[in-house]
């Protein structure tokens, strides 16, 4: 028997011009407009055309980003909002936990909330009462049951809600993206409870940002974007695919970001070359917002030597931003001396997210003599192992004199992100194996944490 | 519609400690509590009584005591005028509920109606008192009505206010716009005056406002000596009152969908 069966369902929310939002009672009837001003204006379609059915006892994921329908889905499979097309039907009583303690009267006690709060979720007075001790002890709120809400924290109130809906005991379990209630203990606690609903042959239908929760917990995996269902399935499969689709798009947000911070410099002609400008006194790189996270960036220099193009890629030799830890890294420079020089440096420098320095070095650092440049020329920085962990980071990018003077200095201007399924911390990630023996035993546990 | 409306009752026990929860929240932390339930009308009471019988001393001889008349209309129109103020609003600031919570949101407003009609009942002690202490000779025959004038105002006030709770959700001026006609309407219901005192010529078209037949009706129980003449009024009025709540509850129950993107 299935539990949860969409079918086709969507669900288009309305949005109304400026007009419509100022609208008077009075002007709708007076020009006539009463029923036409309760049309939209305009539409959204939170939801298209999902179907899917859960069949009892299993436990299904639901991911995908901000705003691709996870949370409406939910509102229509919990029956809080109708779907404008299909169907949705479910079998058995639901709880769900959408928003804890929603209900809940400030001014009243804890002990009084909970009975009511019960009773709005499906209880009897009875149902409430026999298990009042053991939502009390859940929640670990005993000493301060019988404090009006309003004195209670965030977290103390959000276990309170999460406790009493757990509690109605019922065959579906609806969670919005709740298990970040309380501390570390709590969400034990919290997790524990979904296993023993699991073990019990409830269905649970779990939205969430936690991928590690889903191909660990749940049986299948659906995957909603822009509010269609993009994929369904093994945990695993499905979370696979929806984390290189993040990335690619992150991939082409870093490339849009990238474009800006070099149409920036372009404002500055590389055809004058500009008088000895000196690091403290960096030419004006116009569009670059005075914002606090730009504020080190920019790009200055004489243009002697000028840099046209900075061209990261992976292995497969393609323009990208997002680059994974241990595999290869390229940096591509493209320079251009519109006059001979004999006297130059090339450097490169990756900073972290928080402005740390992680590696820089120069050709000349490296023992490498100018000789000549002149026209068009590459150099090219290969990292065979890119042994950085995951995160954000930035390139400096520059050519100069020996002495310091720069031909063309661009500061933090290249940004590429590092993915990597570990989640271990720090800068870098030196190669690495662990070895075990005597009376130790571990197994590897297939697929890590994310 | 006729479903949900059966529905209803399995809400018995929530719509109940709701309520409980108003009374009980309503007064919280304040140091008389449940006495400002009986504290304003009374004073409310006090006002009208200074005004119209000692400022302007226009005591009419079909009004005396004119305090214990006043109280008559004046109990019954605090619980109407006060339950329609509050079921306006109440479904947006209880919009947490519609939205996250599956929930029947007609409860709110029938709620608000019955926590309003709680307050009256606690007033009517007070009017015991004054019955009592001027010695008005009450009949049982016409006391016998009384509940059917409680029910059928309750019945009117329940269909007002699903009506302006509904539509308040989509024209939020209409919580403005009523609290001005309120006013409009409390003086235009003999309350502070008779029916008996209002000219000859505008009487029927002060027998167009509903609330008048429950403000006569529940003076001629309580208050005047003779028969209750306005009980065929009433029974007109009660028809009317079912049709409205009918009518209330069908417009509640169309744009119920709505509520959940609206507030």
């Amino acid at each position: 028997m299935h539990a949860i069966e969409v079918l086709h369902a969507s669900k288009v929310y309305r949005r109304f011009s400026r007009k419509r939002q100022f609208a008077t009672l009075k002007s709708a009837i007076l020009r006539g407009s009463l029923i036409r001003d309760l049309k939209p204006d305009e539409t959204f379609s939170a939801v298209q055309d999902v179907s899917f059915t859960v069949p009892a006892g299993r436990t299904f994921g639901v991911i995908g980003r901000n705003g691709s329908g996870k949370s409406t889905l939910l509102k229509l499979v919990a029956g809080i909002t109708k779907p404008s097309a299909g169907t949705v039907r479910v079998n058995g009583r639901i709880s769900a936990l959408i928003e804890l303690g929603a209900g809940f009267h400030p001014e009243i006690s804890g002990r009084e909330n909970v009975f009511i709060n019960g009773i709005m979720l499906g209880l009897s007075k009875r149902e409430v009462a026999s298990r009042f001790d053991e939502i009390v002890e859940f929640a670990e709120m005993q000493e301060f049951i019988d404090a009006p809400v309003k004195t209670y924290s965030s977290g103390m109130y959000m276990r309170l809600g999460f406790a009493v809906a757990i509690h109605v005991d019922p065959d579906v379990l609806l969670v919005d993206e709740v298990l970040a209630v309380g501390d570390e203990g709590f969400t034990h606690k919290c997790l524990d409870k979904f296993a023993e609903f699991k073990r019990r042959r409830k269905t649970i239908l779990l939205v969430t940002h936690s991928l590690g929760l889903v191909e660990r917990f749940c049986d299948e995996a659906l995957w909603l974007d822009a509010g269609r269902l993009k994929g369904m399935g093994d945990p695993k499969r499905i979370v696979g695919a929806y984390i290189s689709d993040v990335e690619r798009t992150e991939e082409q947000q870093l490339a849009a970001g990238d474009a800006k911070a070099q149409e920036s410099t372009l404002t500055v002609s590389p055809d004058e070359p500009a008088a000895a400008v000196l690091p403290d006194h960096p030419i004006e790189t116009g569009a670059a917002p005075a914002d606090m996270f730009r504020a080190t960036e920019g790009r200055w220099g004489s243009r002697e030597v000028e840099i046209t193009d900075v061209m990261l890629s992976s292995q497969d030799g393609e323009r990208g931003h997002v680059f994974h830890s241990g595999h290869r890294l390229d940096i591509r420079i493209r320079l251009r001396a519109p006059l001979p020089v004999d006297d130059f440096v090339v450097g490169v420098g990756v900073f972290n997210a928080e402005g740390i320095c992680c590696y820089g070095t120069n050709t000349s650092l490296e023992q490498y003599r100018s000789e000549r440049l002149a026209g068009d020329a590459e150099a090219v920085f290969t990292i065979d192992s890119l042994d950085l962990v995951e995160g954000t980071y930035k390139l400096d990018v520059a050519v100069h004199k020996l002495d310091g003077y720069p031909y063309d200095y661009h500061r933090l201007l290249y940004t590429f992100r590092v993915k990597s399924r570990t989640k271990d911390v720090g800068i870098y990630r030196p190669r690495h194996r662990w070895w075990f023996s005597g009376n130790i035993e571990v197994t590897r546990v297939e697929g890590d944490e994310s | 519609m006729l479903h949900n409306l059966s529905r209803l009752s399995r809400y018995r026990g929530l719509i109940q400690s709701l309520v409980a929860r108003e009374l009980k929240a309503r007064y919280r932390g304040s140091v008389l509590g449940f006495f400002w339930s009986f504290f304003n009308p009374l004073l409310l009471l006090l006002v009208y009584t200074f005004v119209f019988s000692t400022v302007l001393q226009a005591r009419s001889p079909n009004a005396d005591p004119y305090a214990l008349f006043v109280f008559c209309g004046l109990l019954p129109w605090t619980w109407f005028a006060t339950s329609l103020a509050e079921s306006s609003g109440v479904l947006i600031s209880g919009g947490n509920l519609i939205k996250k919570v599956l929930f029947p949101a007609e409860i709110l407003p029938i709620v608000s109606v019955l926590a309003n009609m709680a307050h009256f009942l606690f007033g009517l002690p007070i009017l015991a008192f004054f019955l009592i202490y001027y010695g008005r000779p009450l009949q049982l025959t016409e006391l016998v009505w009384f509940p059917v004038v409680l029910i059928v105002q309750l019945i009117l006030t329940l269909g007002c206010a699903l009506l302006l709770s509904a539509l308040t959700v989509h024209f939020r001026d209409i919580r403005d716009i009523l609290t001005n006609l309120l006013t409009v309407w409390f003086f235009l219901t003999p309350i502070i005056y008779t029916w008996l005192d209002a000219p000859e010529s505008i009487r029927p078209y002060l027998n167009l406002n509903p609330f008048m037949h429950l403000a006569v009706s529940y003076q001629e129980i309580l208050f005047f000596e003779g028969p209750f003449g306005h009980l065929k009024w009433m029974l007109v009025l009660g028809v009317l009152a079912i049709v409205f709540f009918l009518f209330g509850y069908f417009v509640f129950d169309r744009l119920r969908d709505t509520f959940a993107e609206e507030v």
